[in-house]
């Protein structure tokens, strides 16, 4: 884990809300007032099941897809307040890796010419300078240059994935989106491409949202994590006090429901019953109450807020304080 | 993962499956053979397919007139040859013009949500009408002549690729591939083409092939009903017209431009079923 350079955020995300409104008129609230800081150089993980919004709000902060609302104010800029034009220029400077490595490269496209394009995006001129900078970041992310000339069919998934990172890295952005870059993997490849993002983010001072469902390449990995659950933010914080003592009820579901690597330890906790509920009617006052083993009466009354419970850890939760 | 990557193992081109399939083969070299004969026309040929000799007049097949002569003299096989210039020109202008049309219109539709009502409706609209009912509006709209038959049937049949199109593109236009380019900055007609058209010529190729097919048929209905081309310019449709009216006496004058489109439009056919087989989108394991 990278030492933070700067105490102001690179990013600040204020209110992130996405909805989706379908054809029959019902809104899906997929992403419900997201509040989280990233510092320069740090990464931070956004963890949650299936549909609890977290691939959502990556894509809302890259304007990938059209935030409802909210703030994010990347290097003093509310980016969300940008009209396209505008942001295409800040385009280059955040960029994404995406889950599935196979339909993430163009299957027509050479390897040259997928990383081409990005540097494309940047304004490279073209010749030799060109071809000398694939060749650069081919080796970068550990493939040999001499691939620039195929095809992605010609690939494994690992070794798409690191195309797909040299894609990203091409426009030398300050900030990477990463979208569960290593669950479409095979396990003994995921731990090579999460090494190599460590690596490259150390290397190349990149700051870095890293999106996941296990918790424990999260740990690895992030100097902060932010636990969402059906489109809200459950807790946040630094990653060894949230594994550590973890103050959310669904905080403690996940990290008990993680896997860990000892057969003689005891499973203290019940796992999550059930599936997590529709975003189309989300329940009222805490989204998580409905599969909370703690939930009150009051829990249906009001949405908790954000607590700040020392360091930079927050947590939503009304009982917080007694449990 | 590094064998396959470092043995160059590339996919089988067209051409190689093609060939494992016996009947799409057999449609594309007869097909080619079509082509070659009608190029080489003036060459296999001894006679000028506008040469009349009236008492030469409705001669049976023989080694001197291999197809027979028709009303006019006129040596069939020769005219054959040379209508097929014609014919498969038309349909392969007709092709190229539709192409033009529906692919435009296809993506258009599939990638701006808001273009997708009004283009789609327009499409439906335009399949409502029966194919050659449409073409014989238009071509008596514009006026009887080779362009003009082209551009009707290109009109006629562009809504069909166009749908095809359409649907491509709302599944490619999802694929991370396409957000990565968003994401980069790209321009959206780059996208367009670079992304999009690209990765749906399989399906366009497919469609291609059954309209160049139907269009050499519709051209040959158009031109039997005397509303195509002008019918000084031998046509395998105006052939069977002028023969309909022989039947009797020398059927041979409609057997022959009868048989050449049969065996076209069931070679392209062919090819067409051949390439839908390992080309379309849905049966494929890319895209």
């Amino acid at each position: 884990m990278t030492q933070p350079m700067d105490e102001t955020p690179l990013l600040s995300v204020r209110g992130l809300t996405k909805h989706f409104v379908g054809r029959n008129g019902r809104t899906v609230h997929a992403v419900e007032d997201v509040s989280f800081d990233i510092r320069r150089g740090t990464t931070v993980g956004l963890v949650g099941e299936s549909g609890s919004g977290k691939t959502t709000a990556g894509r809302s902060i890259l304007r990938l897809v059209e935030p409802s609302g909210g703030q994010a104010i990347f290097d003093g800029t509310d980016i969300f307040a940008l009209n396209p034009r505008e942001m295409k220029d800040w385009r280059k400077r955040l960029q994404i890796v995406f889950q599935d490595p196979y339909s993430s490269l163009n299957p027509r496209m050479r390897i040259d010419a997928i990383i081409g394009e990005a540097l494309d995006a940047r304004g490279y001129p073209r010749g030799a300078k060109r071809r000398e900078r694939i060749a650069e970041l081919l080796t970068l992310v550990g493939l040999p240059p001499e691939y620039s000339r195929r095809f992605p069919h010609e690939f494994s998934g690992g070794q798409r994935q690191r195309i797909g990172i040299a894609r990203a890295l091409a426009v030398e952005p300050d900030f990477i989106v990463a979208d569960e870059p290593v669950s479409a993997l095979d396990v003994s490849v995921q731990a090579q491409v999460l090494n190599l993002l460590g690596d490259l983010q150390q290397k190349l001072g990149l700051t870095m949202l890293f999106i996941a469902h296990d918790l424990s390449v999260v740990e690895y990995l992030c100097d902060e994590v932010v636990v969402m659950y059906l489109g809200r933010v459950m807790e946040r914080g630094p990653s060894r006090q949230v594994y550590a003592q973890p103050r959310h009820p669904y905080t403690k579901a996940l990290l008990a429901t993680a896997p860990v690597p000892d057969p003689t330890r005891k499973r203290t906790h019940v796992p999550l019953q059930g599936d997590i509920p529709s975003p189309i009617n989300p329940p009222s006052g805490c989204v998580f109450r409905t599969r909370c083993p703690v939930a009150i009466d009051a829990c249906a009354q009001t949405i908790p807020p954000v607590d700040h419970i020392g360091g930079n850890h927050h947590v939503a939760c009304i009982r917080h304080g007694e449990l | 993962m590094a064998a396959i990557a470092q043995s160059g193992f590339r996919e089988p081109n067209l051409l190689m499956k093609m060939a494992s399939r016996p009947t799409a083969m057999a449609g594309l070299l007869i097909i080619i053979a079509m082509i070659v004969l009608a190029l080489l026309a003036p060459v296999i040929s001894p006679y000028d397919p506008a040469q009349l000799a009236v008492r030469n007049r409705l001669q049976p097949p023989s080694w001197q007139h291999l197809f027979g002569t028709d009303d006019l003299g006129r040596d069939v096989f020769t005219r054959v040859l040379y209508s097929g210039r014609t014919s498969i020109t038309v349909g392969f202008a007709v092709v190229i013009f539709a192409s033009i049309i529906g692919v435009f219109l296809g993506l258009m539709a599939g990638f701006f949500r808001r273009l997708d009502a009004p283009v789609s409706r327009l499409i439906d609209a335009m399949m409502a009408f029966p194919d050659i009912l449409l073409a014989i509006a238009l071509v008596a709209a514009l006026g009887a002549s080779a362009t003009n038959v082209v551009i009707a049937l290109g009109v006629v049949y562009a809504p069909r690729l166009a749908r095809v199109v359409r649907a491509s593109t709302l599944v490619i236009r999802e694929l991370p591939y396409v957000e990565a380019a968003r994401a980069l900055g790209v321009p959206t007609p780059v996208i367009l083409v670079r992304h999009v058209l690209r990765n749906l010529t399989s399906p366009l190729l497919v469609q291609a092939t059954f309209i160049f097919a139907n269009a050499i048929l519709a051209e040959a209905g158009l031109s039997f009903l005397g509303v195509g081309i002008s019918p000084d310019i031998p046509t395998w449709g105006t052939m069977i017209s002028v023969g309909r009216q022989y039947l009797d006496q020398a059927p041979w004058i409609m057997w022959f431009p009868g048989g050449a489109i049969i065996i076209t439009v069931l070679s392209l056919q062919l090819v067409g079923d051949g390439l839908r087989d390992f080309l379309d989108p849905r049966l494929a394991k890319d895209v």
